[in-house]
């Protein structure tokens, strides 16, 4: 086990390190570093004295090194616009994408789940096939076009529920969080259900394949000779066993739900990391997009490992197979 | 994932000998009484001639060209869709933008665009993944191990987060934009290429191709790429589709095409504004027409797929 965990996370160090090198080149060598680490509206002498500063004289190797120092000290640079530290503002807007993220997660489970199982057990009902043609529907369409299409629905024509923004929030543990009070609520019900529209479709594709494949098991056909209730066989024994490939394919998904969530806050003007990245690449605020990339990969490679780990303690056969070589 | 689901992790297009018609019938027919096997396959394509030939001729059937300030009016501005110029003579069967222009005939050129986009980057993709994936098969070991490493770390990244990268790094565009949607779709190419290349390269033709001392170029290129063209072809489908989608997302979060360049995506950003206050078409017409796009390439993808892998082949 011990190998092991070292060996991933050697692996999962060498991806941040790989990620690093790559945003860094992106923005030093494809990108003019001078129009991208100092502010144009400078004058030639402010300009040199920014570049002396900011080290872009040296040679690349050392400004490499450099940025690599500064980083593991947490310091990603300055922003343009808010003129804070990039990192600080990242990590100020994270908790809201967090949330609607987890919302999502959420809604992936609790619709997707059922919805999927039901198609499972019942593959030949209209309802079934509507919902996995509807589900195609997920996959194939546009995240940000669907979120149009919400809000031209709910909140332009039917009025039901606000189109922007988060809504009133609460304090939560030092946190604010738009989910504990009604009218953040109301907020967070439409992006939600838009960025979670790709999992929920994938979930119920999950379970319904789980549920097909565990309906011919010997011990869903043991438990009925048994003589237990149909209820009791689906909900304890082929929930039990679907829900592992479930909840492994969310756990990695949910990075992706962070990439996407880019979309979905600009469509809905959530006021989430996603939404100051596409504004910061607009005006070109290149520390703080620096800062949300390192970020999101830290993220991703977090994600990952956590999902592996937890997966190879659930089942063994994952480490004796790698660790068999 | 669960252990049995073995079979599930093979090759997607395990070449199996295809059973030998007992009279000989032309490839093609037999493909296309195949692909007319379902009437919905058959719909989308030709849905999707119809998108095609509407994007190829846009200048010639267009109502007016929309970028043409001579033609277009300010009077006109969002006017709902079938309400008539201010001449009273013309009717804007789709309504009009906030400049005036007619949207059926900006979305005939968003068409245009949004397709040019989305297949030449496609096609760019495809040729350096598939000669990526072809050497990686070929050669194995090292350069199969190195090139499949890079192939899985990209693969798992989703794509807009790569693309988010490169557009932030280079910037707005229409060839950087490409190079953006080529950077995301090509590992997918690579490991389809691969996956088959890998089963061809065991064959006999080619260790015959190797005995009768012909070059190794020769041999890739002229022995082996034939043979991993079908999987291609479906994967190509796919991922048109979802370069087109990717293209407008990336055009209507305002970093992927320039406003010189109005593909579907910046039409319904452009729209987007209007819509809170109920001036729905402007936005919703030109998603319409990007919806249709993606689902007919993909039914049209789906059902190569089912024709062209011999597994099922009836």
């Amino acid at each position: 086990m011990w190998s092991y965990l070292l060996r991933r996370l050697v692996q999962a160090a060498l991806v941040v390190a790989v990620m690093a090198t790559i945003v860094f080149f992106g923005v030093n060598v494809i990108g003019n570093p001078v129009d991208i680490l100092i502010n144009p509206d400078f004058d030639q002498e402010e300009m040199a004295r920014a570049i002396k500063a900011l080290g872009l004289d040296k040679p690349l190797h050392e400004q490499f090194f450099y940025f690599v120092k500064n980083a593991l000290r947490g310091d990603l640079g300055i922003s343009f616009v808010f003129g804070e530290p990039a990192l600080k503002l990242i990590i100020q807007r994270m908790p809201a994408t967090l949330e609607l993220a987890f919302a999502s997660l959420f809604l992936s489970i609790v619709l997707g789940v059922p919805l999927g199982m039901y198609a499972g057990l019942k593959p030949d009902s209209k309802f079934s096939k509507t919902m996995m043609a509807g589900s195609i529907l997920g996959f194939s369409l546009p995240t940000f076009w669907v979120g149009i299409m919400m809000i031209m629905l709910f909140a332009v024509m039917l009025g039901w529920l606000p189109a922007t923004g988060r809504g009133e929030t609460t304090d939560l543990f030092g946190i604010q969080v738009s989910f504990l009070t009604w009218d953040g609520l109301t907020h967070l019900a439409l992006p939600a259900v838009n960025l979670a529209l790709t999992n929920i479709s994938l979930v119920m594709r999950l379970a319904r394949a789980g549920c097909k494949e565990a309906a011919l098991q010997d011990y869903v056909k043991f438990a009925r000779a048994k003589g237990m209730s149909e209820q009791r066989i689906v909900l304890k024994h082929i929930l039990k066993n679907i829900m592992i490939p479930v909840v492994t394919v969310l756990g990695l998904e949910f990075g992706s739900l962070i990439a996407f969530s880019v979309v979905t806050e600009t469509v809905f003007s959530w006021p989430g990391m996603g939404k100051l990245i596409i504004e910061s690449i607009q005006v070109l605020d290149r520390p703080i997009i620096v800062a949300y990339l390192m970020m999101t990969v830290l993220m991703f490679v977090t994600i990952n490992l956590l999902v592996d780990l937890t997966y190879s303690l659930l089942d063994p056969r994952v480490r004796l197979g790698g660790a068999g070589k | 994932m669960s252990i049995d689901s073995e079979a599930a992790n093979l090759p997607a297009n395990l070449p199996i000998e295809a059973p030998v018609p007992e009279k000989a019938e032309h490839p093609f027919r037999r493909f296309t009484s195949q692909y007319c096997h379902s009437a919905v396959a058959v719909m989308g394509l030709i849905v999707l001639v119809a998108i095609v030939l509407v994007a190829l001729l846009a200048p010639w059937i267009s109502p007016q060209n929309p970028y043409d300030l001579g033609q277009i009016d300010v009077m006109d501005a969002r006017l709902a869709p079938g309400e008539t110029d201010f001449t009273g003579e013309k009717v804007y069967m789709l309504g009009t933008d906030d400049q005036g222009r007619d949207m059926l005939s900006a979305i005939f050129y968003g068409l245009r665009i949004s397709l040019t986009v989305g297949v030449i980057s496609g096609l760019i993709a495809l040729s350096i993944g598939a000669a990526i994936g072809l050497l990686a098969a070929f050669y194995g070991g090292r350069i199969d191990a190195f090139i499949m490493r890079i192939v899985d770390l990209q693969l798992s990244f989703p794509a807009i987060l790569i693309a988010l990268m490169l557009l932030a790094a280079l910037g707005r565009g229409v060839d950087k934009t490409m190079i953006a949607l080529v950077a995301v779709q090509w590992a997918y190419y690579a490991r389809t290429v691969r996956a088959t290349a890998l089963v061809e390269r065991q064959k006999e033709y080619i260790s015959a191709a190797t005995c009768l001392g012909l070059g190794r170029a020769r041999i890739i290129f002229r022995h082996m790429l034939p043979n991993v063209v079908a999987p291609l072809i479906v994967v190509g489908a796919v991922q048109t589709a979802s370069a087109i989608s990717l293209e407008a997302t990336l055009s209507f979060l305002g970093i992927g095409l320039p406003v010189t360049e109005p593909s579907l995506g910046l039409l319904i950003a452009n729209g987007f504004e209007y819509m809170l206050t109920g001036k729905y078409w402007i936005s919703v017409f030109p998603g319409l027409a990007l919806l249709v796009t993606i689902v007919s390439i993909n039914l049209v993808g789906d059902q190569l797929r089912d024709v062209l892998n011999p597994r099922l082949s009836r």
